[in-house]
Protein backbone atom coordinates (compact mmCIF):
# COMPACT_ATOMS: atom_id res chain seq x y z
CA UNK A 1 0.00 0.00 0.00
CA UNK A 2 1.24 3.49 -0.90
CA UNK A 3 1.62 5.49 2.38
CA UNK A 4 0.95 9.04 1.05
CA UNK A 5 -2.66 7.39 0.21
CA UNK A 6 -3.66 5.82 3.59
CA UNK A 7 -5.19 7.87 6.12
CA UNK A 8 -3.75 7.51 9.62
CA UNK A 9 -5.93 7.56 12.32
CA UNK A 10 -5.02 6.52 15.63
CA UNK A 11 -6.06 3.02 16.50
CA UNK A 12 -9.11 3.19 19.13
CA UNK A 13 -8.56 1.99 22.87
CA UNK A 14 -12.01 1.82 23.95
CA UNK A 15 -15.01 2.83 22.11
CA UNK A 16 -17.23 2.43 19.35
CA UNK A 17 -15.67 2.20 15.24
CA UNK A 18 -18.67 2.33 12.68
CA UNK A 19 -17.91 1.35 9.43
CA UNK A 20 -19.64 0.80 5.82
CA UNK A 21 -20.89 4.20 6.03
CA UNK A 22 -22.09 5.08 3.01
CA UNK A 23 -20.35 8.92 2.53
CA UNK A 24 -23.70 10.63 2.02
CA UNK A 25 -24.89 9.59 5.39
CA UNK A 26 -22.09 10.38 7.46
CA UNK A 27 -23.31 13.70 8.96
CA UNK A 28 -26.55 12.41 8.96
CA UNK A 29 -25.48 9.09 11.08
CA UNK A 30 -23.27 12.10 13.27
CA UNK A 31 -26.37 14.00 13.70
CA UNK A 32 -28.91 11.04 14.63
CA UNK A 33 -25.96 9.92 17.18
CA UNK A 34 -25.95 13.40 18.27
CA UNK A 35 -21.87 12.99 18.22
CA UNK A 36 -21.63 17.02 18.63
CA UNK A 37 -22.93 16.67 22.40
CA UNK A 38 -19.87 14.15 23.10
CA UNK A 39 -16.93 15.47 25.05
CA UNK A 40 -14.99 12.36 23.90
CA UNK A 41 -12.08 12.41 20.93
CA UNK A 42 -14.75 11.86 17.69
CA UNK A 43 -13.01 10.85 14.16
CA UNK A 44 -14.96 11.05 11.06
CA UNK A 45 -13.54 10.35 7.99
CA UNK A 46 -15.20 11.24 4.67
CA UNK A 47 -15.61 10.10 0.65
CA UNK A 48 -12.67 7.32 1.85
CA UNK A 49 -11.87 4.52 -0.43
CA UNK A 50 -13.90 1.61 -0.05
CA UNK A 51 -13.87 -1.85 -2.50
CA UNK A 52 -17.17 -2.69 -1.29
CA UNK A 53 -18.73 0.69 -1.81
CA UNK A 54 -16.57 2.96 -3.92
CA UNK A 55 -16.59 5.97 -1.60
CA UNK A 56 -17.29 4.92 2.49
CA UNK A 57 -17.14 7.02 5.86
CA UNK A 58 -15.95 5.63 8.93
CA UNK A 59 -16.65 7.44 12.49
CA UNK A 60 -14.71 6.30 15.64
CA UNK A 61 -15.97 7.01 18.68
CA UNK A 62 -13.91 6.98 21.92
CA UNK A 63 -14.97 5.72 25.21
CA UNK A 64 -18.38 5.87 24.18
CA UNK A 65 -20.96 2.79 23.76
CA UNK A 66 -24.28 3.33 21.78
CA UNK A 67 -27.64 1.58 23.07
CA UNK A 68 -29.84 -0.23 21.52
CA UNK A 69 -31.96 2.72 21.62
CA UNK A 70 -29.79 4.95 20.08
CA UNK A 71 -28.22 2.78 17.25
CA UNK A 72 -32.31 1.53 15.94
CA UNK A 73 -32.41 5.83 15.19
CA UNK A 74 -30.36 4.58 12.36
CA UNK A 75 -32.11 1.89 10.91
CA UNK A 76 -34.29 4.53 8.87
CA UNK A 77 -31.75 5.68 7.05
CA UNK A 78 -28.64 3.17 7.51
CA UNK A 79 -29.86 -0.21 8.33
CA UNK A 80 -26.90 -1.95 6.95
CA UNK A 81 -24.01 0.10 8.85
CA UNK A 82 -22.06 -2.38 11.07
CA UNK A 83 -21.20 -1.02 15.15
CA UNK A 84 -17.61 -2.60 16.21
CA UNK A 85 -17.16 -2.36 19.69
CA UNK A 86 -13.99 -1.86 20.95
CA UNK A 87 -11.85 -2.53 24.40
CA UNK A 88 -8.25 -2.24 24.87
CA UNK A 89 -7.60 -1.85 21.05
CA UNK A 90 -9.57 -5.17 19.87
CA UNK A 91 -13.31 -5.46 18.53
CA UNK A 92 -14.99 -7.43 21.06
CA UNK A 93 -18.51 -7.60 19.19
CA UNK A 94 -19.85 -6.07 15.95
CA UNK A 95 -23.64 -4.70 16.62
CA UNK A 96 -25.50 -4.66 13.49
CA UNK A 97 -28.56 -2.21 13.47
CA UNK A 98 -32.18 -3.35 14.16
CA UNK A 99 -35.33 -1.86 13.26
CA UNK A 100 -37.33 -1.20 16.64
CA UNK A 101 -41.24 -1.63 16.33
CA UNK A 102 -41.53 2.09 17.10
CA UNK A 103 -40.51 5.35 15.81
CA UNK A 104 -40.18 8.14 17.93
CA UNK A 105 -38.61 11.98 16.96
CA UNK A 106 -36.93 10.37 14.15
CA UNK A 107 -39.07 10.74 10.61
CA UNK A 108 -41.11 13.20 9.82
CA UNK A 109 -44.94 12.04 8.54
CA UNK A 110 -45.40 12.28 4.57
CA UNK A 111 -49.27 13.85 4.77
CA UNK A 112 -48.63 17.34 5.05
CA UNK A 113 -52.49 17.28 7.16
CA UNK A 114 -50.80 15.41 10.08
CA UNK A 115 -51.14 17.17 12.95
CA UNK A 116 -47.38 15.82 13.87
CA UNK A 117 -46.53 18.42 10.76
CA UNK A 118 -48.05 21.41 12.26
CA UNK A 119 -47.81 21.36 15.84
CA UNK A 120 -44.87 21.43 18.19
CA UNK A 121 -44.63 17.76 18.87
CA UNK A 122 -42.67 14.53 18.55
CA UNK A 123 -43.51 12.39 16.05
CA UNK A 124 -44.17 8.46 16.57
CA UNK A 125 -44.72 5.83 14.12
CA UNK A 126 -45.88 2.04 14.40
CA UNK A 127 -43.36 -0.53 12.08
CA UNK A 128 -45.77 -2.59 10.91
CA UNK A 129 -43.51 -4.33 8.21
CA UNK A 130 -40.18 -4.43 9.01
CA UNK A 131 -39.14 -6.66 6.05
CA UNK A 132 -41.09 -3.90 3.48
CA UNK A 133 -40.57 -0.78 5.59
CA UNK A 134 -43.75 -0.26 6.06
CA UNK A 135 -44.69 2.48 8.73
CA UNK A 136 -48.07 3.70 10.01
CA UNK A 137 -47.92 7.24 11.93
CA UNK A 138 -49.61 6.88 14.82
CA UNK A 139 -51.39 10.07 14.56
CA UNK A 140 -53.18 10.32 11.10
CA UNK A 141 -52.67 6.43 11.20
CA UNK A 142 -51.26 7.00 7.10
CA UNK A 143 -48.77 3.88 6.30
CA UNK A 144 -45.99 4.92 4.07
CA UNK A 145 -42.87 3.46 3.12
CA UNK A 146 -39.47 4.02 5.04
CA UNK A 147 -37.89 5.39 1.99
CA UNK A 148 -39.90 7.68 1.07
CA UNK A 149 -40.22 9.51 4.65
CA UNK A 150 -37.92 12.53 5.46
CA UNK A 151 -35.58 12.62 8.78
CA UNK A 152 -36.81 15.28 11.43
CA UNK B 1 -61.99 4.96 34.80
CA UNK B 2 -62.19 7.50 31.81
CA UNK B 3 -60.93 6.73 28.56
CA UNK B 4 -60.87 8.62 25.39
CA UNK B 5 -62.67 7.26 22.02
CA UNK B 6 -60.51 8.44 18.56
CA UNK B 7 -60.93 5.89 15.95
CA UNK B 8 -62.50 2.83 15.33
CA UNK B 9 -59.62 0.51 14.51
CA UNK B 10 -58.92 -1.11 17.68
CA UNK B 11 -62.62 -1.20 19.07
CA UNK B 12 -63.37 -4.94 20.20
CA UNK B 13 -66.03 -6.76 18.48
CA UNK B 14 -67.26 -7.09 22.65
CA UNK B 15 -67.27 -3.26 22.97
CA UNK B 16 -69.07 -2.66 20.10
CA UNK B 17 -71.72 -4.70 20.88
CA UNK B 18 -71.94 -3.30 24.37
CA UNK B 19 -71.97 0.18 22.73
CA UNK B 20 -74.99 -0.71 20.59
CA UNK B 21 -76.46 -2.28 23.48
CA UNK B 22 -75.91 1.03 25.47
CA UNK B 23 -77.60 3.22 22.80
CA UNK B 24 -80.76 0.88 22.38
CA UNK B 25 -81.38 1.52 26.26
CA UNK B 26 -80.96 5.43 25.46
CA UNK B 27 -82.97 4.93 22.44
CA UNK B 28 -85.79 3.47 25.06
CA UNK B 29 -85.53 6.41 27.03
CA UNK B 30 -83.47 9.22 25.46
CA UNK B 31 -84.02 11.63 28.64
CA UNK B 32 -81.82 10.92 31.85
CA UNK B 33 -80.08 13.01 34.18
CA UNK B 34 -76.94 10.94 33.75
CA UNK B 35 -74.66 13.97 33.36
CA UNK B 36 -76.15 16.45 36.06
CA UNK B 37 -73.19 18.32 36.90
CA UNK B 38 -70.91 17.75 34.34
CA UNK B 39 -69.66 20.12 31.91
CA UNK B 40 -68.89 18.90 28.20
CA UNK B 41 -66.72 21.08 26.03
CA UNK B 42 -67.62 20.93 22.42
CA UNK B 43 -64.40 22.30 20.56
CA UNK B 44 -65.20 22.18 16.67
CA UNK B 45 -61.61 24.09 15.24
CA UNK B 46 -63.53 23.46 11.94
CA UNK B 47 -67.14 23.66 11.46
CA UNK B 48 -69.62 20.87 11.61
CA UNK B 49 -72.90 21.81 12.37
CA UNK B 50 -74.85 18.70 11.91
CA UNK B 51 -72.44 16.88 14.13
CA UNK B 52 -72.09 19.47 16.70
CA UNK B 53 -75.57 19.36 17.42
CA UNK B 54 -75.84 16.14 17.41
CA UNK B 55 -73.18 15.69 20.49
CA UNK B 56 -74.86 19.01 22.23
CA UNK B 57 -78.02 17.52 21.99
CA UNK B 58 -76.89 14.07 23.65
CA UNK B 59 -75.94 16.31 26.76
CA UNK B 60 -78.55 18.40 27.01
CA UNK B 61 -80.64 15.61 27.11
CA UNK B 62 -78.59 14.13 29.64
CA UNK B 63 -78.73 16.64 31.80
CA UNK B 64 -74.89 18.48 31.14
CA UNK B 65 -73.95 21.93 30.76
CA UNK B 66 -71.92 22.57 27.58
CA UNK B 67 -69.43 25.11 26.67
CA UNK B 68 -67.33 25.29 23.53
CA UNK B 69 -67.12 26.73 20.34
CA UNK B 70 -68.51 26.07 16.72
CA UNK B 71 -65.50 27.64 14.40
CA UNK B 72 -61.87 28.17 15.07
CA UNK B 73 -62.38 31.73 14.04
CA UNK B 74 -64.31 32.14 17.18
CA UNK B 75 -61.24 30.40 19.31
CA UNK B 76 -58.00 31.63 19.94
CA UNK B 77 -56.52 29.18 17.99
CA UNK B 78 -56.80 32.10 14.97
CA UNK B 79 -54.09 33.99 17.35
CA UNK B 80 -51.74 31.28 17.05
CA UNK B 81 -52.46 29.41 19.73
CA UNK B 82 -51.35 25.66 19.48
CA UNK B 83 -53.80 22.60 19.76
CA UNK B 84 -52.18 21.29 22.98
CA UNK B 85 -52.58 24.85 24.44
CA UNK B 86 -56.51 24.94 24.05
CA UNK B 87 -56.48 21.43 25.48
CA UNK B 88 -54.88 22.04 27.97
CA UNK B 89 -56.86 25.06 29.26
CA UNK B 90 -60.14 23.56 28.53
CA UNK B 91 -59.31 20.19 30.22
CA UNK B 92 -59.10 22.00 33.11
CA UNK B 93 -62.08 22.77 32.89
CA UNK B 94 -64.76 20.24 31.06
CA UNK B 95 -64.76 16.55 32.37
CA UNK B 96 -64.93 15.77 28.70
CA UNK B 97 -63.97 17.28 25.07
CA UNK B 98 -65.65 16.04 22.01
CA UNK B 99 -63.31 17.89 19.09
CA UNK B 100 -63.56 18.18 15.18
CA UNK B 101 -60.14 19.28 13.86
CA UNK B 102 -59.55 19.51 9.92
CA UNK B 103 -55.98 17.82 10.45
CA UNK B 104 -55.64 14.28 10.96
CA UNK B 105 -54.40 12.80 14.12
CA UNK B 106 -55.44 15.54 16.03
CA UNK B 107 -57.99 13.88 18.54
CA UNK B 108 -55.10 10.88 19.47
CA UNK B 109 -52.81 13.85 19.85
CA UNK B 110 -55.36 15.83 21.98
CA UNK B 111 -56.01 12.57 24.17
CA UNK B 112 -52.34 11.76 24.85
CA UNK B 113 -52.31 15.32 26.40
CA UNK B 114 -55.57 16.54 27.60
CA UNK B 115 -56.53 16.25 31.16
CA UNK B 116 -60.04 15.15 30.39
CA UNK B 117 -61.02 12.32 27.82
CA UNK B 118 -61.44 13.10 24.26
CA UNK B 119 -64.18 12.04 21.89
CA UNK B 120 -63.08 12.79 18.11
CA UNK B 121 -65.69 14.28 16.22
CA UNK B 122 -63.92 13.78 12.97
CA UNK B 123 -60.03 14.37 12.41
CA UNK B 124 -59.27 15.48 8.73
CA UNK B 125 -59.81 12.44 6.33
CA UNK B 126 -58.78 10.24 8.98
CA UNK B 127 -61.62 8.89 11.14
CA UNK B 128 -65.02 9.63 12.20
CA UNK B 129 -65.92 6.93 14.74
CA UNK B 130 -69.10 8.03 16.16
CA UNK B 131 -70.31 8.39 12.76
CA UNK B 132 -69.16 4.83 12.25
CA UNK B 133 -71.02 3.69 15.33
CA UNK B 134 -74.13 5.24 14.17
CA UNK B 135 -74.05 3.53 11.08
CA UNK B 136 -73.18 0.23 13.16
CA UNK B 137 -76.28 0.59 15.54
CA UNK B 138 -78.54 1.29 12.18
CA UNK B 139 -77.65 -2.03 10.48
CA UNK B 140 -78.05 -3.50 13.58
CA UNK B 141 -81.43 -2.14 14.31
CA UNK B 142 -82.37 -2.74 11.03
CA UNK B 143 -81.23 -6.43 10.30
CA UNK B 144 -81.28 -7.37 13.95
CA UNK B 145 -78.06 -8.39 13.69
CA UNK B 146 -74.27 -7.51 12.60
CA UNK B 147 -73.47 -11.01 11.41
CA UNK B 148 -73.47 -12.29 7.86
CA UNK B 149 -74.41 -9.22 5.58
CA UNK B 150 -74.40 -7.97 2.44
CA UNK B 151 -73.38 -4.84 2.20
CA UNK B 152 -73.00 -2.69 -0.87
CA UNK B 153 -71.15 0.61 -0.73
CA UNK B 154 -71.80 2.95 -3.50
CA UNK B 155 -70.48 6.05 -4.58
CA UNK B 156 -67.13 7.32 -3.49
CA UNK B 157 -65.05 4.52 -2.25
CA UNK B 158 -62.13 6.65 -3.05
CA UNK B 159 -62.08 9.76 -0.16
CA UNK B 160 -64.62 8.31 1.88
CA UNK B 161 -63.99 8.48 5.07
CA UNK B 162 -67.26 6.81 6.66
CA UNK B 163 -66.82 3.84 3.90
CA UNK B 164 -63.39 2.94 5.07
CA UNK B 165 -64.35 3.07 8.59
CA UNK B 166 -67.66 0.92 8.30
CA UNK B 167 -65.21 -1.28 6.39
CA UNK B 168 -62.69 -1.97 9.03
CA UNK B 169 -65.69 -2.20 11.99
CA UNK B 170 -67.63 -4.77 10.25
CA UNK B 171 -63.94 -6.81 9.91
CA UNK B 172 -65.66 -8.77 12.91
CA UNK B 173 -69.12 -10.00 11.72
CA UNK B 174 -68.46 -11.63 8.41
CA UNK B 175 -69.84 -9.58 5.62
CA UNK B 176 -70.20 -9.74 1.95
CA UNK B 177 -68.92 -6.28 0.82
CA UNK B 178 -69.82 -4.81 -2.88
CA UNK B 179 -67.66 -2.07 -4.09
CA UNK B 180 -69.83 0.11 -6.36
CA UNK B 181 -68.05 2.90 -7.80
CA UNK B 182 -66.54 4.96 -10.83
CA UNK B 183 -62.45 3.82 -11.51
CA UNK B 184 -61.06 6.89 -10.39
CA UNK B 185 -63.28 6.42 -7.05
CA UNK B 186 -63.11 3.13 -6.61
CA UNK B 187 -62.09 1.50 -3.27
CA UNK B 188 -58.53 2.28 -2.78
CA UNK B 189 -55.36 -0.74 -2.62
CA UNK B 190 -54.73 -0.55 0.95
CA UNK B 191 -58.48 -1.36 2.11
CA UNK B 192 -58.53 -3.92 -0.26
CA UNK B 193 -55.16 -5.37 1.18
CA UNK B 194 -57.09 -5.04 4.57
CA UNK B 195 -59.84 -6.66 3.77
CA UNK B 196 -57.88 -9.81 2.52
CA UNK B 197 -55.87 -9.83 5.76
CA UNK B 198 -58.60 -9.57 7.86
CA UNK B 199 -60.86 -11.94 5.87
CA UNK B 200 -63.30 -9.83 4.32
CA UNK B 201 -65.36 -10.96 1.02
CA UNK B 202 -65.81 -8.23 -1.50
CA UNK B 203 -66.25 -8.18 -5.31
CA UNK B 204 -66.52 -4.85 -7.12
CA UNK B 205 -68.42 -3.28 -10.06
CA UNK B 206 -68.28 -0.45 -11.72
CA UNK B 207 -72.19 -0.70 -12.71
CA UNK B 208 -75.40 0.43 -10.41
CA UNK B 209 -78.60 -0.85 -11.79
CA UNK B 210 -81.49 -2.83 -9.99
CA UNK B 211 -79.32 -6.34 -11.00
CA UNK B 212 -76.84 -5.34 -9.16
CA UNK B 213 -78.44 -4.68 -6.02
CA UNK B 214 -80.98 -7.51 -5.99
CA UNK B 215 -79.35 -9.01 -2.91
CA UNK B 216 -78.49 -6.27 -0.75
CA UNK B 217 -79.27 -5.85 2.92
CA UNK B 218 -77.51 -3.03 3.15
CA UNK B 219 -77.07 -0.44 0.72
CA UNK B 220 -74.43 2.56 2.06
CA UNK B 221 -74.99 5.57 -0.77
CA UNK B 222 -72.27 8.50 -0.85
CA UNK B 223 -71.85 11.31 -3.05
CA UNK B 224 -69.58 11.68 -6.25
CA UNK B 225 -68.24 15.06 -5.82
CA UNK B 226 -67.51 16.89 -9.13
CA UNK B 227 -64.13 18.61 -7.30
CA UNK B 228 -62.71 14.63 -7.07
CA UNK B 229 -61.88 14.18 -10.54
CA UNK B 230 -58.88 15.50 -12.40
CA UNK B 231 -60.83 14.18 -15.87
CA UNK B 232 -63.98 16.27 -15.96
CA UNK B 233 -65.28 14.17 -18.95
CA UNK B 234 -65.02 10.92 -17.13
CA UNK B 235 -67.17 13.16 -14.01
CA UNK B 236 -69.27 14.15 -16.99
CA UNK B 237 -70.19 10.72 -17.90
CA UNK B 238 -70.24 9.11 -14.60
CA UNK B 239 -72.33 11.68 -12.69
CA UNK B 240 -75.53 9.88 -13.29
CA UNK B 241 -74.74 6.40 -12.80
CA UNK B 242 -74.72 6.52 -9.14
CA UNK B 243 -77.77 7.82 -8.45
CA UNK B 244 -80.17 5.39 -6.92
CA UNK B 245 -84.30 5.98 -8.01
CA UNK B 246 -86.95 4.61 -6.59
CA UNK B 247 -87.90 2.16 -9.80
CA UNK B 248 -84.27 0.65 -8.95
CA UNK B 249 -85.89 -1.18 -5.64
CA UNK B 250 -88.91 -3.25 -7.00
CA UNK B 251 -86.48 -6.58 -6.62
CA UNK B 252 -84.65 -5.88 -3.90
CA UNK B 253 -85.03 -7.53 -0.78
CA UNK B 254 -87.84 -6.82 1.66
CA UNK B 255 -85.08 -6.30 4.49
CA UNK B 256 -83.25 -4.03 2.45
CA UNK B 257 -82.45 -0.73 3.87
CA UNK B 258 -80.48 2.43 2.52
CA UNK B 259 -78.31 4.44 4.60
CA UNK B 260 -76.17 7.84 3.82
CA UNK B 261 -74.22 9.61 6.23
CA UNK B 262 -75.66 12.38 4.63
CA UNK B 263 -75.68 15.70 3.63
CA UNK B 264 -77.47 14.56 0.00
CA UNK B 265 -76.91 16.13 -2.60
CA UNK B 266 -78.28 14.78 -5.93
CA UNK B 267 -77.26 10.72 -5.25
CA UNK B 268 -80.68 9.59 -3.80
CA UNK B 269 -83.41 10.92 -5.78
CA UNK B 270 -85.81 12.40 -3.62
CA UNK B 271 -88.77 9.79 -5.01
CA UNK B 272 -86.91 7.20 -2.65
CA UNK B 273 -87.87 9.23 0.45
CA UNK B 274 -91.14 7.71 0.42
CA UNK B 275 -89.57 4.03 0.29
CA UNK B 276 -90.02 2.32 3.64
CA UNK B 277 -86.64 0.63 2.72
CA UNK B 278 -85.10 4.23 2.86
CA UNK B 279 -83.26 5.17 6.54
CA UNK B 280 -81.06 8.01 6.17
CA UNK B 281 -83.05 10.24 7.89
CA UNK B 282 -83.62 7.61 11.09
CA UNK B 283 -80.08 6.74 10.57
CA UNK B 284 -79.09 10.40 11.30
CA UNK B 285 -81.33 10.51 14.57
CA UNK B 286 -80.01 7.27 15.61
CA UNK B 287 -76.66 9.30 16.05
CA UNK B 288 -78.11 11.01 19.37
CA UNK B 289 -78.58 7.79 20.98
CA UNK B 290 -74.75 6.62 19.78
CA UNK B 291 -73.24 9.38 21.14
CA UNK B 292 -75.15 9.36 24.41
CA UNK B 293 -73.82 6.25 25.03
CA UNK B 294 -70.29 6.93 23.84
CA UNK B 295 -70.49 10.24 26.22
CA UNK B 296 -71.49 8.15 29.20
CA UNK B 297 -68.46 4.96 27.78
CA UNK B 298 -66.12 7.87 28.11
CA UNK B 299 -67.22 8.85 31.24
CA UNK B 300 -67.18 5.57 32.79
CA UNK B 301 -70.83 5.92 33.58
CA UNK B 302 -72.59 2.64 33.78
CA UNK B 303 -76.00 2.61 31.80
Amino acid sequence: MNNKTSLMVAALKDGTVIDHIPSELVFTIASLLELDKLDSSVTIGYNLHSNKLGKKGIIKVADKYFSDEEISRLSVVAPNVVLNIIHDFDVVEKKEVIIPDELHGIVRCSNPKCISNNEPMHTYFHVVDKQQGILKCHYCEKEQNKSKVKLV
Amino acid sequence: MTKSFVTIADLSKEKIMSLLEAAARFEANPNRKTLDGRVIATLFFEPSTRTRLSFETAVNRLGGRVIGFSDAATSSSSKGESLKDTIMMVGNYADLIVMRHHLEGAARYASEISPAPIINAGDGANQHPSQTMLDLYSIYKTQGTLENLNIYLVGDLKYGRTVHSLLMAMRHFNPQFHFIAPKELAMPNEYKIYCKEHGINYVEHTDFTEETIADADILYMTRVQRERFTDLMEYERVKDVYILKADMLKGTRDNLRILHPLPRVNEIATDVDDSPKAYYFQQAKNGLYVREALICDCLGIEI
